[in-house]
């Protein structure tokens, strides 16, 4: 009796906790997006109230579709995310299967040289990239963003991947060769399959910083053609500073797309990690 | 040798692709940016001066003041993450991998949310909340009576830099949680069972069980949290601006790194002095990772399953 009297009192107390964390979370979230449907006098008069018909304005979209671009915009950072994490999931699960899984003269030293990108920001390399894309044609293409984010990838997915694959069992693969299976064939269909877990790890980790980036946008791909929806919301912010109904609106659009990609990956992040398949 | 064994292309297919564009886009600039900081300008031509870009950055009264303070910041900055992002962190993941807990998933996912945000939603909306001008955090003090305790945080030199440590811990708290989520949940059954078996039950078995078998994935996060915050840049840049107000008590070493590089209001771009600033970050970052490394993750036991 008092035993499940006290489970009850721990589940109430989880519950609390993880209830308060999630409203503080997802406050300013909540705060962006109901005042961006408001009119600019009652986001001031009473910024925590609900839109309802009475105060209800949705001058900041219709602002913020009319600058045009916006649908090419998603486009871009779309296609570049998307692009640049399907290369860094093959050739990093490539890689760190052969760090995890060949003894070869050099493994530890190799293991080490692409570890070391994980601790340097790409970015201290900026103007030998910029004369490089220069060079080669590359300046204002999806191309460049996707061959630096596949850069700035690949380290981080290499050493979560490795630590993963170092927890596959060997008798699986010994198995495998027995069988007669190429190390190809042992890669793509025994490793991969049983890695996807923390391969949706990495893709959860790899996309934000792509998504987000404002750097590189600005500095290998700011035309209007190849322009990601992060820079367009910054530039738009800068120009529409005062106008607050467009700002929050531009806020709350720039949100939903990421949150989309986000819902899509968890629900992988999740069966994967309750499947158990890392053990 | 070569009668020995047979070269395994199969290696070399495996790691050529990921070593070729990470070599070409990521060490071969890198080492462009190293080799600049050994050179500077003299009159018309760029000459090489060896460490004397070194010797002003942390010498030079002009050039040591500020980059002592962005060191000094940025520690600060670390300190605040490990003392507040990661400990929630590990608590939030331990409650919510308890078994039969209901809304694991919705929890799990929510806390996650401001993690996937990009820089500039999170220093506006910020920026926002604690304006004292809109006014939802002075209303909502009001509203529980705690007016009093109200100031403009961000304004304030002395409560700067906490106060966007404390937005940085709120955005990024979802990565210690994922990752000690996956360690907890890929903890065998059996241990859990033979734990309770001798009586081990909630927190105990919290400390005596699981916290051992996750220190691995704690090591890792700090790593992380270590590099991440040393390489920060972008929360200070869009909510203070390069300049790091009020009065550079905001300033840790990436805007340091991106005014002197690219220049402000006040002062010219500089490469040569913004690459010996990225240098020391550099040398920064490779004693920490190496302290990991060799000091502290050679002792973790890998516990296989």
């Amino acid at each position: 009796m008092s035993q499940s009297r006290s489970h009850t009192g721990r589940t109430i107390a989880a519950h609390a906790v993880l209830l308060t964390y999630t409203l503080i979370a997802l406050f300013p979230v909540f705060v962006i997006v109901i005042n961006s449907f408001k009119s600019r006098k009652a986001i001031f008069a009473d910024p925590l109230a609900l839109p309802m018909p009475e105060n209800f304005d949705a001058v900041g979209y219709t602002t913020v579709l009319q600058q045009g671009h916006v649908v090419q915009y998603f486009a871009n950072s779309l296609i570049v995310t998307v692009a640049s994490l399907f290369f860094v999931l093959l050739f990093g699960a490539m890689a760190a299967f052969a760090l995890s899984e060949y003894r070869f003269k050099g493994n530890m030293l190799m293991g080490l040289y692409l570890a070391l990108g994980i601790m340097i920001p790409i970015r201290l390399g900026t103007v030998a990239i910029l004369q490089m894309m220069v060079a080669a044609g590359l300046v204002n293409t999806r191309t460049a963003l996707i061959l630096v984010y596949t850069a700035q990838g690949l380290p981080l997915a290499v050493f979560i991947l490795s630590e993963f694959m170092k927890t596959i069992s060997d008798d699986l693969k010994n198995a495998g060769r027995i069988d007669g299976l190429s190390e190809y064939r042992i890669f793509f269909t025994l490793v991969l399959p049983l890695i996807r877990p923390a391969m949706a790890t990495v893709a959860v980790f790899t996309m934000i910083p792509i998504w987000n980036d404002l750097w590189f946008p600005l500095i290998l791909a700011p035309s209007e053609a190849t322009k990601t929806i992060t820079l367009g919301s910054q530039v738009f912010i800068g120009q529409f500073v005062t106008n607050w109904n467009a700002v929050l609106a531009a806020l709350s659009l720039a949100i939903i797309p990421v949150l989309a990609l986000y819902l899509i990956f968890s629900r992988q992040l999740i069966s994967g990690i309750t499947a158990g398949a890392v053990k | 040798m070569a009668g020995r064994k047979a070269f395994r292309w199969h290696i070399a297919v495996f790691l050529a692709p990921a070593v070729l564009v990470y070599t070409a886009i990521m060490i071969i600039p890198l080492f462009g940016t190293l080799n600049l900081s050994l050179y500077n300008v003299q009159g018309q031509n760029r000459v090489f001066v060896g460490l004397a870009n070194f010797a002003t950055l942390f010498g030079d009264p002009r050039w040591s003041a500020s980059f002592w303070n962005a060191l000094g910041n940025n520690c600060w900055f670390f300190v605040i993450h490990m003392l507040v992002q990661n400990p929630i962190g590990v608590l939030l993941a331990a409650i919510l991998s308890s078994p039969r807990l209901r809304m694991a998933a919705f929890y799990r996912t929510a806390i996650f949310i401001p993690t996937i945000l990009s820089f500039v939603i999170v220093g506006f909306v910020w920026k926002l909340i604690l304006s004292p001008i809109w006014g939802i955090a002075p209303g909502m003090l009001d509203a529980v009576g705690l007016k009093s305790l109200y100031g403009p945080w961000l304004g304030k030199p002395d409560t700067a830099l906490i106060t966007l440590a404390l937005v940085s811990v709120w955005q990024f708290v979802g990565i210690p949680m994922m990752l000690i989520y996956a360690a907890l949940l890929s903890i065998p059954d059996d241990v859990i069972e033979a734990a309770e078996m001798d009586g081990l039950t909630g927190w105990a078995q919290f400390w005596k069980i699981k916290l051992p078998l996750i220190l691995p994935s704690i090591g890792i996060i700090s790593i992380l949290t270590f590099v991440g915050n040393f390489n920060a840049f972008d929360l200070i840049y869009v909510s203070q601006g390069a300049l790091a107000g009020p009065n550079f008590s905001t300033d840790i070493l990436g805007t340091f790194l991106y005014r002197t590089f690219f220049g402000f209001q006040l002062q010219l771009g500089d490469p040569h002095m913004g690459a010996a600033i990225a240098t020391a970050m550099f040398g920064i970052i490779l004693v920490g990772v190496c302290i990991y490394l060799f000091a502290i993750q050679t002792r973790l036991r890998r516990y296989q399953f």
